[in-house]
């Protein structure tokens, strides 16, 4: 019998056991329908953290307070705190000098706060920062002015806005923000009362970016951050703006130089900070993704290793429950070949429709969640790569003839005359 | 030249060291055009001898020769092109296909061979019992004769040297075993080798000779005087 004949056969036979058929490679199904919705989310991820990245503004450097060990985040990120990182070390970075390719140099402190105005409080977080902050991270404003110079370097008591929190306080109030005076509390700050800030300014939305509400924010100047807010006199973070991508390692070099010096360190293994680009981060965030990703796909590989098993106990029984019909076929011509291609194509060809009704399902899962995900205001994009595709639908028939193997062996190797006995 | 040739046979076979002898020192040729019954209690290993006639079984020991050659010398996917062009079968529990239509099962001998034509022989080879109004019909909507009828036209359409029918009307009612009895001796006229298997003396009697066994020897070879002519039924062959 030819190929085609068989696959006639096949369809036939499955046909004829539609609700069997669908209960053998649901297995497979939940297991393809796994890994195309895995590779799926990890590029939707995948490039939701790569736009998130781009957001915060390319050719960036970030110095944070803390050595590293070399393929690991600071330890700042494990919740250590760590004050060597101090107002100078920005100031020296700001010397033409000394890094000539920066363009903008920001020290910034953050930390929780409550805001009041009148009889609202608002419970969000404070940027402590120096005028150069809109230089750093690609920002605008909608009405009113960021902290200037002056104002930072003089410690002037005035605020910045997020969106959300000008929303909240002065939402359906009819009152422009611009000149009010609010109150903002840390719990760690020495005076009692809060502080007293005049806003002179509201953030434009900016959207989330690495599940942090970027409007739920206010900003106000550096000196009063750390010192009435937080009670401290270290930085949390310098931000430096390069000029152009190919300066990013010789600003790199430049930024560890000028720290080096100011903290007396003489060896790379002692430095107290950690100076990182947002290469860095993309790569810290993909091995992160990546780690997920391979998780859930050794997940997705057991499912479809348990769905083989599923095809190899249906296919025993099935060669058991039609030993008579595999008898009479050998009875009436069929070599020991064409009844173990007539079961290995029967597997294969189960597979293989679970496999397609595996993908329809997942790509039809990972849609929905991409559709979720950008009604929660993240720009993620709904990804089905065709490697993927072709992966899922290969792997599913050779579960199919791998597991067929064995039941299809057994069902060619059955003596004829047994076979017709058999009842 | 003879179109079966048994020389010296012998089959035992082995279980967990037991020997068991099945069938010795058979002898005797069938020619081309015969109907020969081959008649026995069960045990006698006339089943078995029908297979290894119809190439599902090897003999232990002596010579078959088929078409005067020696199958000794055949592997067995040439065994099963020989089952495939070369041997029909009826069997006593019919064997068709469930959930298969009529045609497709008589169709099923030439799906494993190189003919192209299968629907027209098909249906000529059902045509020749009567069937040509059940095409169509599922295994399980027919009666048990048609079954076997079915069974007949499958063994029919690869056009065989020889029919085997093992015990062919041993799940039947008399007139439908009457009919497909009728059926055999009309192909034999038409020219067909015809071996039948069976106990009952009714049913070997529609042939032309009968080997009698018994506890693996044949016991009488003879042909027969009184041959039963089964009368064609209107009633049941449309």
């Amino acid at each position: 019998m030819d190929f085609i004949g068989t696959i006639r056969l096949v369809f036939r036979t499955l046909l004829a056991r539609k609700g069997r058929s669908f209960l053998t490679i649901l297995g497979i199904v939940i297991g393809v329908a796994g890994v195309i919705i895995i590779i799926s989310l990890g590029a939707g991820a995948q490039s939701l953290i790569l736009g998130q990245v781009l957001k915060l503004g390319s050719n960036l450097l970030s110095v944070s307070p803390g050595g590293g060990d070399a393929n690991g985040p600071p330890s700042a990120v494990y919740g250590v705190t760590v004050t060597t990182l101090v107002n100078s070390d920005a100031d020296a970075l700001r010397s033409k000098t000394q890094v000539p390719h920066a363009v903008a140099v920001n020290a910034m402190v953050r930390g929780p706060a409550t805001v009041v105005w009148q009889n609202k409080n608002v419970d969000t977080n404070f940027i402590g920062t120096d005028s150069s902050y809109p230089d750093v991270v690609s920002f605008a404003m909608k009405e009113g002015l960021f902290i200037n110079q002056q104002e930072a370097g003089g410690n002037a008591n005035v605020a910045v806005l997020g969106s959300t929190v000008a929303d909240e306080l002065f939402g359906g109030t009819g009152v422009d923000p611009i000149g009010q005076i609010i109150k903002i509390k840390n719990s760690s700050q020495s005076q009692p009362g809060g502080v007293p800030l005049r806003i002179i300014g509201v953030v434009t939305p900016r959207g989330s970016s690495f599940f942090q509400d970027n409007d739920d924010q206010v900003f106000l100047p550096l000196t009063i951050g750390q010192e009435q807010l937080l009670g401290v006199h270290y930085l949390q973070a310098i931000n430096i703006k390069v000029d152009l991508a190919d300066n990013i390692e010789q600003t790199r070099a430049d930024v560890t130089r000028v720290l080096n010096q100011n903290h007396h360190i003489l060896r790379a293994v002692d430095a107290d900070f950690t100076v990182y680009s947002i290469a860095d981060a993309v790569k810290v965030l993909s091995t992160i993704t990546d780690a997920l990703r391979l998780f859930l796909t050794a997940m997705a590989a057991l499912a479809l290793i348990v769905g083989g098993i599923g095809i190899l106990n249906i296919m025993l029984a099935t060669v058991a429950e039609r030993t008579r019909e595999i008898g009479l076929r050998k009875a009436v011509g069929a070599t020991n070949g064409a009844v173990m291609r007539q079961f290995l194509i029967e597997a294969g060809v189960l597979t293989f429709l679970g496999g397609v009704i595996g993908i329809i399902i997942g790509a039809v899962i990972s849609f929905i969640i991409s559709l979720v995900m950008k009604s929660l205001g993240y720009d993620w994009q709904f990804v089905i790569s065709i490697t993927s595709v072709l992966l899922a639908v290969g792997v599913s028939i050779l579960t199919g003839v791998i597991f067929g193997l064995y039941p299809a062996l057994k069902a060619s190797k059955l003596n004829p005359i047994d076979a017709l006995r058999y009842e | 030249m003879s179109l079966i040739e048994i020389d010296n046979l012998k089959k035992n076979y082995v279980n967990d060291e037991v020997v068991t002898h099945v069938l010795h020192n058979i002898n005797f040729k069938i020619n081309e055009g015969e109907f020969v019954a081959i008649m026995g209690p069960s045990g006698s290993g006339k089943s078995t001898l029908m297979h290894i006639l119809s190439f599902l079984d090897r003999p232990t020991s002596g010579v078959y020769k088929f078409e005067g050659k020696d199958i000794k010398d055949f592997d067995d996917d040439y065994l099963a092109k020989l089952r495939n062009e070369k041997v029909g079968f009826v069997f006593q529990s019919f064997n068709l296909l469930a959930r298969t239509t009529v045609l497709d099962n008589v169709k099923l001998p030439l799906v494993y061979s190189k003919i192209k034509d299968l629907d027209s022989l098909a249906e000529k080879a059902l045509e020749s019992v009567g069937l040509s109004h059940r095409l169509n019909y599922f295994t399980n909507q027919i009666s048990g004769g048609e079954k076997q009828r079915v069974a007949i036209a499958r063994a029919l359409v690869n056009n065989p040297a020889v029919i085997f029918a093992d015990e062919p009307t041993g799940n039947l009612d008399s007139k439908s075993g009457n009919t497909v009895m009728y059926i055999l001796q009309k192909l034999n006229n038409e020219g067909h080798t015809i071996i039948l298997v069976t106990h009952e003396t009714d049913t070997a009697n529609h042939a032309k000779r009968i080997i009698k066994i018994k506890d693996g020897e044949i016991i009488s070879d003879e042909k027969i005087t009184k041959r039963t002519i089964a009368e064609e039924d209107k009633d049941l062959i449309k």
